[in-house]
């Protein structure tokens, strides 16, 4: 039994309960912002602990697989947060039980409220 | 991958709930009830199924995996963002 296998399959079960509790979330939150902010910051925690953890498995693919891990960390959130401004913009409304929205404040030129 | 040692165990059970999570993704998919949810679920699958096909890699024990799944990082980017200016600007 080697031991990096070991620490590589652990670091990966832990990335691929973030996986779960992240779609958990998106099951279970009422509309799409919510969805958006439980989803998708899990899951890019998941991917790079997910990915990093295999390449302890082999370790001459661990160059690859950092590069990898690094393009989600940099993408993922990048285009979740273009999908929620664009939504937000083309005028999704909020739940019913939500009770503060900055980002209309700020499109509408009302800023001084929001600063 | 050949003998059931412990960390194969581990890593098996790591791939089964990550599998287990693009279902349920999957599922939000259909279900949403309006295209925003739809393409946050799409967004979530795309970024799920990333460390199955690297996990594929390793079991099958072939490193061209690596570069498809890089690809396959790429173009999912690039998806998302086509679809966020969808829901902005029209295409």
């Amino acid at each position: 039994m080697n031991v990096l296998h070991l620490i590589g399959a652990l670091v990966t079960l832990t990335g691929s309960l973030f996986f779960l509790l992240g779609t958990i979330g998106l099951v279970r939150m009422p509309d799409f912002y919510n969805r958006v902010q439980a989803g998708t910051k899990a899951t890019t925690l998941g991917a790079v602990l997910s990915v990093v953890g295999l390449g302890f498995f082999d370790l001459t693919w661990m160059p690859k697989l950092l590069l990898i891990a690094l393009f989600v960390l940099l993408t993922n959130p990048l285009s979740s947060h273009a999908l929620a401004r664009a939504v937000h913009r083309a005028g999704l409304p909020l739940a019913d039980g939500s009770v503060k929205d900055d980002l209309k404040a700020c499109d509408t030129g009302d800023a001084k409220e929001v600063s | 991958m050949g003998d059931l040692t412990l960390p194969v165990i581990l890593l098996f059970a790591a791939l089964g709930i990550t599998a287990i999570a693009a279902t349920l993704a999957t599922w939000q998919l259909l279900r949403g009830p309006c295209a925003a949810t739809r393409s946050v679920s799409l967004d979530m699958l795309l970024v799920i199924t990333l460390p199955l096909i690297v996990g594929v890699g390793v079991v099958a024990g072939r490193a061209i995996y690596l570069d498809v799944a890089m690809m396959y990082a790429l173009l999912a980017f690039l998806g998302v963002i086509s679809l966020a200016r969808y829901f902005d600007r029209g295409l």
